[in-house]
């Protein structure tokens, strides 16, 4: 789960890195409120989960409450590359003598955790690790030994970050750290990581993703929860238990298991159509799951043909077939279906299906035969 | 011969319970002729269920049974002490296949082992697991769809794709040695270069099938291993050219950030280390096919 900057910042604070005086706006008011509480100047932020938001002029400074007021009302509403404005982060504003940039993430080819520390924060990290790799101070961590505080002021000393922001900047990123790992992130972002004139060293934005699969020791994250902004196929999905991501195609998918539903993508994408979604229905091809994920499938317009493509290992294909004709019954489908079942009791299964087959409900025997046919019917080529 | 596990392999299913998954498909790998030798409950300790015996420990149970392997499916928040125990207790070969660990304990879990436990080689979390077709089944494949006698090695990181590409050999008469599912996740136990060793070094093992899917750079490290220590032919296929970007695609790993871990990137690795790669599961089975045809 991707956290809006104001969570990131507010998660940080949790674990004690400084963050500037701030609040949370949801109307013109309470952001003038806000920022009298905060101390001017202040700048009024835009909460959306999208980069280039300053471009946008989704980020303006103000000085007093009346500049506050003619932000907060233009960038409330505001669409952002098509994320709508609802909530403003409102914080005092910092004078800012240096940007520095420092992240932990997991390096998967090591297997160790990785943080990355940098004196020339503050613009694309991306682009300075391209034209000037050196600028990015590395330092892999065992999750065995930690990060400790002398290792800290050796990586802060490494890249090279102004000698007065050193000391504050080392006790920060153990801080950072300690986040990471007991906070669960599978990203702890600061960019920038700021000094300022007189001194002191915080975090001036915040970009935090969760590892959801740690919700279960995290029953604080509930708070975040209500706040994603999710496709509305998705959020349906989501309340019947699916693994679901919505697409831009017109064959809806079906299929066990990630790799198999990620597969189908690609075949029917080779046979010339496009996958309106992808759904991983898991183990359980039982008749209420196949009715929930036609349900789902069936609720999106874009769709034109459905294909359900089920390889049974543990999953009986003669129960995936009984499902399947149990949750046509239950659901008025609009669209055509077309199936492949395969793997264990496939015979079986065929069986079952094959006094009910018609025009509407299509059987192919391998998954290739399957994503032809579900392109032809959704009117792509065949 | 077969590569990790073989005819000899006794497993012990940690965190049995009359209604535990581990029962519920460790029965499954017995009625395939898996020697399954124990169960580890704290609370069960000195009884049987289905006719194997419990041990409140996995040092109890390999003290009495000669364990030389484990299976664990407990939930997430208790797989990465499990995975511990059994490496504590000399487990050489720990299957793991619970799905949804959180990161940062498989990460401490990886790097316990490696320092503490080196003799340990986890396989999992979040897999298929592992056969040995005729000889060993740990975990949740369908042992019918497999087809003893080699000569291809299979290793994939997506469990449903490992069927099919079991079953897309056995239907065409190829027989597999061993079929490894290394998993989804983030920390693989084992990756793929662990298999391709083995599998290089098994005489059973001619041919090689490797199932990738986006996210990550194991497959392009897999395609250096093979380009400079793989002599054995290798079938590829890469799931995922269609994936969007950011996107987590149900497994953990299966997720593209910026312009690393796309499938179009794997797969013009393994096809630079000589790998012959297909763009589908189906097209991947009928490669092999000739390619074991060609072997004489």
């Amino acid at each position: 789960m991707d956290l809006f900057e104001y969570q990131g910042k507010q998660y940080f604070a949790r674990f004690g890195i400084p963050i500037s005086k701030g609040g949370v706006a949801d109307t013109v008011d309470q952001a003038v409120a806000q920022a009298d509480e905060s101390g001017y100047p202040v700048v009024v932020k835009a909460q959306v989960k999208v980069g280039g938001r300053g471009k946008a002029g989704g980020v303006k400074l103000a000085e007093n409450a009346e500049e506050v007021r003619t932000h907060a009302g233009n960038i409330l509403g505001l669409d952002i590359k098509g994320h709508v404005v609802k909530r403003l982060w409102v914080e005092h504003a910092s004078d800012i003598e240096r940007e520095y940039y420092a992240s932990f993430t997991l390096d998967r080819g090591a297997k160790k955790h990785l943080g990355m520390l940098s004196a020339e924060g503050g613009v694309e990290i991306e682009e300075v690790a391209v034209t000037n790799p050196d600028a990015i101070a590395l330092l892999q961590v065992d999750p065995v030994d930690g990060l400790s505080l002398e290792a800290a002021r050796a990586w802060v000393d490494r890249a090279n970050l102004d000698e007065p922001a050193r000391a504050q900047a080392a006790e920060l990123l153990v801080k950072l750290y300690t986040c990471y790992t007991e906070g669960d992130c599978d990203l702890a972002e600061i960019n920038p990581l700021i000094l300022t004139p007189d001194g002191r060293v915080h975090a001036l934005d915040a970009k935090v993703t969760l590892d959801d699969n740690a919700a279960f020791r995290h029953p604080e994250w509930e708070e975040f929860a209500g706040t994603e902004v999710e496709d509305e196929r998705e959020t349906r999905a989501k309340e019947r238990g699916l693994n679901y991501i919505g697409l831009q195609g017109s064959v809806g998918i079906i299929a066990n298991g990630a790799g198999l539903a990620m597969s189908t993508l690609d075949v029917v994408n080779q046979c010339g159509g496009a996958a309106a979604n992808f759904l991983d229905i898991g183990g359980g091809a039982n008749a209420d799951v196949m009715a929930a994920a036609l349900e789902v499938i069936n609720a999106d317009p874009a769709v034109r043909s459905i294909l359900v493509n089920i390889f049974g290992g543990i999953t009986r294909v003669d129960e995936v077939a009984k499902g399947v004709l149990e949750a046509l019954d239950r659901v008025e489908i609009s669209s055509p279906i077309v199936l492949r079942l395969d793997g264990t009791n496939a015979a079986a299964g065929r069986e079952i299906l094959a006094d009910h087959l018609s025009d509407r409900l299509v059987a192919e025997p391998t998954m290739l035969d399957a994503a032809r046919r579900a392109v032809a019917l959704a009117g792509g080529q065949s | 011969m077969s590569i990790f596990v073989d005819e000899n392999t006794k497993v012990v299913i940690q965190g049995i319970s009359p209604t535990s998954q581990g029962l519920y498909h460790g029965l499954r790998n017995r009625a395939y002729g898996t020697h399954v030798v124990a169960g580890t409950n704290p609370r069960r300790g000195g009884e049987e269920i289905e006719g194997i015996p419990v041990f409140a420990t996995v040092a109890d149970a390999v003290e009495a049974t000669g364990a030389n392997a484990s299976f664990i499916s407990v939930p997430p928040k208790f797989a990465a002490d499990a995975i511990i125990e059994a490496a504590a207790a000399g487990v050489p070969f720990v299957v793991c296949i619970t799905e949804g660990i959180p990161a940062q304990d498989e990460a401490l879990a990886y790097n316990r082992l490696v320092r503490e436990f080196p003799g340990t080689r986890l396989l999992g979390p979040n897999c298929p697991g592992i056969i040995s077709p005729g000889k060993c089944n740990i975990g949740i494949t369908s042992g019918d769809i497999a087809m003893p006698g080699g000569p291809v090695g299979i290793v994939s990181r997506s469990g449903t794709l490992t069927y099919q590409a079991l079953h897309e050999l056995s239907q065409q008469g190829v027989g597999q040695t061993t079929c490894v599912g290394i998993g989804g996740d983030p920390v693989p136990g084992t990756s793929f270069i662990d298999c391709l060793r083995a599998f290089e070094a098994d005489p059973d093992t001619r041919a090689i099938m490797m199932i990738g899917e986006i996210g990550g750079s194991a497959e392009e490290e897999a395609a250096e291993f093979i380009g400079s220590s793989v002599t054995k032919p290798v079938v590829s296929y890469v799931a995922g050219v269609t994936a969007p970007a950011g996107r987590k695609m149900g497994h953990a790993g299966a997720i593209i950030s910026g312009s690393k871990g796309t499938a179009q990137a794997k797969m013009d690795a393994l096809a630079g280390a000589g790998v012959t790669v297909a763009h589908n599961p189906t097209a991947a089975g009928e490669a092999m096919v000739d390619v074991v045809r060609n072997l004489g």
